[in-house]
């Protein structure tokens, strides 16, 4: 091989970007990870569909981002400030989203973001269950994502109670109470939930607990296994995929308005 | 075990068992609302099914027993000829008796750790949950007939959100020359939402006794504004999605105050007022059956063991 002298823009990339990157990764395999985790081959014939996934994870890093900014201002407490005659946490969520700036914005978008979060968790069930992608060898992947499935209901179950306002409530002590009427446990679980025989001071604190803390960190473990998973045994191709059956793919020349926005030669391919 | 390539799906074949099971777990769930006997040839046809299907599912795992010739005395005589003098081997070793109460030891360390935690976590929604008694006040404060809404906080250091409220109707004297009153909780017994009475409340009429407040109201039934519940002067269910009887407050009468007791369920009260024979039974959650058959679902609810 021919001695080739660096330019001194290589030179410069070499020193500034890959000898820390190479340093790191000579410690920890940071950089060889994420190149297995990021850059993996997936089908060919995949679609918008297969990024259903990935959106629901951006929706649940949106949740966690506003959840704990929120969290920096939201009081968890039924007490009824004397001088407001308002509880504080309703108080609290009043004054997030009249009197903080952009606290309207914010609060809106974990509000909303909920309901993205779990339609989105849906669709990406379905995308998974039309094209058959929880068959082996990823069954895993479809139990992990059930559980986050729960999770995520429970996540909205729990945060519904926490503007602490008449439809909040209201809304909650059905809840409960519907969870008190499975059998045989049911009553067990609706007392625990509501802290006692009916809501008490406890429970705001409690299902605020519930919702930042227990919930979201076994959620964020899941997620990590989904992923992993994910990477590891890879995306599937679609059913009606002709290179899953090891068919030749047909050439299909581009017609209509499409022809001419195909690069000449890329025919086929 | 089967002996296929990474590639091959480790799967059972396909099996038509699942589907037998899944009708007769259907059909038994079914016969819990319909009768015991569509739930009797559910859970059989499930049992069988389920049966039908493991034994499917094993079969592989299982494998057939192979025949095994019976054993003769010279075989197993040639056999002890082969076999040399064999070294005698450690039963148990150092490192597996370090490993075992290494593992023994950190369980044990993280139970005491962890399960007074989950104690904590679990047990304060269970205990001490008793609430006390309420007195609503001089019996003249409550006219013959009519009902008195009162509310009270159950628990005056939480605040608000221990406010309950109760409907209460004097019914004058039983037969038996005792006074009966008819005190309603006001929480719906599908699943726990403010029963409303319908007629108007007498505002000016308001009466206050210590924490509790009196509002005669004119009603003879009440109704539920989540999912439309609708109750009867005796809290019997004429409408809607309740299952039993509004929940009722036993009572006393001392020093001529009413005193509300701890609250029952009701499974149907019929008759009215004074002469109403009520069905009673230990305080249950919204939802939950008292009587009749669905009640076997409900053997044990907290409310029987705390009390």
């Amino acid at each position: 091989m021919a001695y080739k002298r660096k330019t001194k823009k290589q030179t410069v990339v070499d020193l500034a970007v890959l000898a820390p990157l190479d340093w790191v990764d000579e410690r920890t395999a940071f950089v060889r990870g994420t190149k297995w985790f990021l850059f993996r081959n997936v089908p060919r014939d995949i679609s918008w569909a297969q990024t259903l996934g990935f959106g629901t994870l951006i929706a649940f890093t949106v949740q966690a981002l506003t959840g704990a900014i929120l969290a920096m201002y939201y009081k968890p407490a039924s007490e009824i400030d004397p001088t407001t005659g308002k509880p504080l946490a309703y108080a609290s969520i009043e004054h997030i989203t009249n009197d903080l700036t952009l606290g309207w914005l914010v609060r809106g978008m974990h509000r909303w973001g909920a309901s993205v979060f779990v339609i989105l968790l849906f669709m990406h069930m379905g995308r998974v269950f039309l094209f058959g992608a929880y068959k082996y060898p990823r069954e895993l992947l479809w139990i992990t994502g059930v559980l986050i499935l729960a999770l995520g209901m429970l996540m909205g179950f729990t945060g519904y109670l926490l503007p602490w306002d008449q439809t909040a409530y209201w809304a909650t002590v059905v809840g409960i109470n519907l969870n008190g009427t499975a059998p045989f446990a049911g009553p067990w679980l609706s007392q625990f939930l509501a802290g006692g025989a009916e809501i008490g001071s406890d429970t705001l604190a409690k299902w605020y607990a519930l919702h930042m803390l227990l919930i979201p960190g076994a959620l964020i473990a899941l997620i990590v296994i989904h992923l992993y998973l994910v990477a590891r045994l890879g995306v599937t191709s679609p059913p009606w995929s002709q290179e899953a059956a090891g068919r030749e793919r047909p050439v299909r020349k581009p017609t209509g308005t499409r022809a001419g926005l195909v690069r000449r030669g890329s025919e086929g391919k | 075990m089967s002996t296929n390539g990474p590639d091959t799906p480790h799967v059972p074949g396909p099996s038509l068992w699942p589907i037998g099971f899944a009708i007769g777990v259907a059909c038994l769930l079914l016969g819990l609302v319909i009768s015991w006997i569509v739930a009797a040839i559910g859970a059989i046809l499930a049992v069988v099914f389920g049966v039908l299907w493991a034994l499917d599912v094993t079969r592989d795992v299982r494998g057939d027993v192979p025949a095994i010739a019976p054993e003769s005395r010279a075989a197993a005589q040639a056999a002890a000829e082969v076999e040399g003098p064999e070294e005698p081997l450690p039963a148990y070793t150092r490192s597996r008796f370090l490993e075992a109460s290494l593992i023994g030891l950190s369980a044990g360390m993280g139970a005491v750790l962890t399960l007074p935690v989950l104690g904590f976590m679990v047990l304060p929604s269970f205990t001490n949950v008793e609430e006390d008694e309420v007195d609503l006040g001089p019996l003249d404060n409550f006219p013959e007939g009519e009902y008195v809404i009162a509310t009270y906080l159950s628990k005056p250091e939480q605040g608000e959100v221990s406010r309950r409220t109760a409907f209460v109707r004097n019914n004058g004297f039983s037969e038996a020359g005792e006074p009966s009153f008819t005190i309603l909780y006001s929480r719906c017994v599908h699943l726990g939402c403010p029963v409303q009475p319908n007629g108007p409340i007498d505002e000016d009429a308001i009466k206050k006794v210590r924490n509790v407040e009196l509002r005669p109201v004119l009603a003879q039934s009440f109704g539920c504004p989540c999912h439309g519940g609708q109750y009867n002067a005796e809290g019997n269910r004429t409408a809607g999605p309740p299952v039993r009887s509004l929940d009722r407050y036993a009572f006393s009468i001392r020093n001529g105050n009413l005193i509300l007791g701890d609250l029952f369920a009701v499974g149907n009260v019929s008759g009215t007022g004074a002469g109403a024979t009520i069905a009673r039974y230990p305080w249950s959650v919204p939802g939950t059956h008292v009587d009749g058959l669905e009640a076997w679902l409900y053997p044990i609810v907290p409310s029987q063991v705390t009390g």
